[in-house]
């Protein structure tokens, strides 16, 4: 078949709603575009881990300790899975490792920033699993398959976390007066990189128009930040606390938030490597990755031995 | 006497199994791969529920409001019962997995007598701890197998774990007098504990050691501690003590 008939054909079931899978035909850039993002995501998981994993030695009691525990486990699970769907389109694990490793694959920027006190747990979990589900609920209906499917798993324990993190505010935001101003000072630093999360202004994004034709993403930047913004600022009420955005109000005449400006020059410069704590990041990932290697050869050593001695009786 | 004896052994259940797990949720995300970096931290979350079962026994025994928290964060390096073992530090894959093992394979024969015990309490934890524990046996000797039997470098690793760690397991066996009173047969749990690391050792193609060839260090079951525990604890409890009073 020439190939612009086999591009129309996919691009209906795309229109008709038809999830396109592993084995089916579709056009390099939408496997690249593919690759591309689930691995990036998968990456962010994992990535992610580490600002959080920072608290559990730390982590005020013990209940509190084994609920971070759990989380911190989840995303250990989500990363599985995002990798796992990425290799349907025929990347390895190693390779999206290596690319992570090399600084040819991304992560979400947010996890640059880094867990000053036990409140940015809260915080976390409320603005940036949060953001991150405004992003992953849409992508639940994602054009390809294998992806579409975890995030249906991805999303449910995600809307659990986001939960929990609130929990963890609204004790402290009804704590001793340090504990309230704890819980103020995590929001203060994490809302700002929590809206950044969304990327770029839907007029400066490169990946948008072909993810939108290919239903790779259904809803533009803007508008998920947007949702975002109106779902935060009436939460942060029950907390009583703030928003750091003076010019954060309700609009009657849109029925939205109207909020302030993202300072763009930050965004860019973390996305280039210079948040606060890139380096750390990438090198804590790279330093797990490096020692565990005589550990990965030997259980393959050991299984191409125990595989030798089946054969042999 | 009783009383204080259950206490302290109780004490002595919970503050093993959280040290433990306080050492090994330090792999939670620099695991050696994505799949047991998963695995410790599941034995890691199972490890501190067993903690927090027996230091919310603790505290109802002891009453006048104490709670799980108070025993976890408000008592000192001196104060805290767990063996020298569960302390020592985390070193690479081989030593932790081998720490863990020298555990499971030691809580087996332990739980296996409180279940059967008299005081009913302990017998319903160790029952639920047991189906855990299990697992953990399971999934560290299976380890040990990959890591004996693997590469050369991972059979020296594991040799080298071994005569770091092996100073430390002689402790379990030699009863302080809290499990005295409370009847906890050390002599038994040290044959079956040795019965079952010699098997295991032989499957993994390690020489086997023996318990009376090498000096035994011993205190932490009364609170005498390696310069270790001091520097968790300080990481441990420093939020509750910097904020004493506060809910989180």
């Amino acid at each position: 078949m020439e190939n612009h008939n086999l591009e129309t054909r996919f691009q209906n079931k795309i229109d008709q709603e038809i999830k396109i899978e592993p084995r089916d035909w579709m056009p390099d850039a939408y496997r690249k575009t593919n690759i591309r993002q689930i691995s990036q995501h998968a990456h962010s998981e994992i990535v992610g881990m580490l600002p959080e994993g920072n608290w559990i030695s730390r982590a005020p009691s013990l209940k509190r300790k084994a609920i971070l525990l759990a989380k911190v486990q989840d995303e250990a699970g989500h990363g599985l899975y995002l990798y796992a769907a990425a290799e349907t389109l025929g990347q390895s694990r190693e390779q999206m490792i290596e690319d992570l490793h090399s600084g040819r694959a991304k992560y979400s920027s947010i996890f640059n920033y880094p867990t000053l006190t036990w409140a940015d747990m809260g915080a976390i979990g409320w603005l940036v699993d949060g953001a991150a589900i405004m992003n992953q609920v849409m992508l639940t209906r994602t054009s390809y398959g294998p992806y579409a499917r975890a995030m249906v798993r991805i999303c449910k324990e995600e809307s659990f976390h986001q939960r929990q993190g609130f929990e963890v505010l609204l004790v402290l935001s009804k704590g001793s007066e340090a504990q309230k101003a704890m819980c103020q000072d995590a929001i203060n630093r994490w809302w700002w990189p929590a809206l950044m999360m969304f990327g770029p202004r839907d007029s400066e994004s490169t990946n948008s128009d072909m993810s939108m034709k290919w239903k790779i993403k259904r809803k533009s930047n803007d508008e998920l930040r947007q949702q975002f913004v109106d779902m935060i600022a009436e939460q942060v009420k029950l907390l009583n606390m703030t928003l750091p955005d003076a010019q954060l109000r309700y609009n009657e005449n849109t029925k939205h938030y109207d909020f302030g400006e993202i300072n763009w020059d930050e965004f860019w410069q973390v996305v280039k490597g210079n948040g606060p704590c890139n380096k750390e990041r990438l090198a804590a990932r790279k330093k797990a990755w490096e020692e565990g290697r005589w550990v990965r050869e030997a259980a393959t050593a050991y299984a191409a031995k125990q595989k030798q001695k089946q054969k042999a009786a | 006497m009783t009383n204080a004896s259950l206490v302290d052994l109780t004490l002595y259940l919970a503050d093993s199994t959280l040290v433990l797990g306080q050492r090994n949720g330090d792999w939670c995300g620099h695991g050696p791969v994505l799949e047991q970096d998963i695995a410790i931290t599941n034995i890691t979350l199972d490890l501190i529920g067993q903690a927090r079962s027996f230091y919310q026994y603790a505290a109802q025994l002891i009453g006048n409001g104490c709670t799980e928290d108070q025993l976890a964060y408000w008592r000192n390096e001196r104060e805290f019962k767990n063996c020298l073992l569960c302390e020592r530090p985390n070193g690479d894959w081989a030593q932790t997995i081998l720490r863990q093992t020298f555990f499971s394979f030691y809580q087996r024969e332990l739980f296996a007598q409180l279940l059967n015990g008299n005081d009913s309490t302990l017998s319903a934890i160790a029952e639920k701890s047991l189906k855990e524990i299990s697992y953990h046996c399971r999934w560290s000797g299976e380890w040990v197998c990959r890591l004996g039997d693997g590469t050369e470098e991972s059979h020296r690793r594991l040799e080298a774990a071994t005569e770091n760690l092996w100073p430390y397991v002689g402790e379990l066996f030699i009863a302080a007098p809290y499990e005295t009173a409370m009847q906890i047969d050390t002599a038994a749990i040290k044959k079956g504990w040795s019965d079952a690391i010699d098997t295991l050792f032989t499957e993994a193609t390690l020489s086997p050691v023996s318990l009376s060839s090498t000096f035994m260090h011993t205190g932490g079951k009364t609170g005498q501690h390696t310069e270790a525990l001091g520097y968790l604890l300080a990481e441990m409890q420093y939020v509750q003590r910097s904020f004493p009073g506060c809910e989180w």
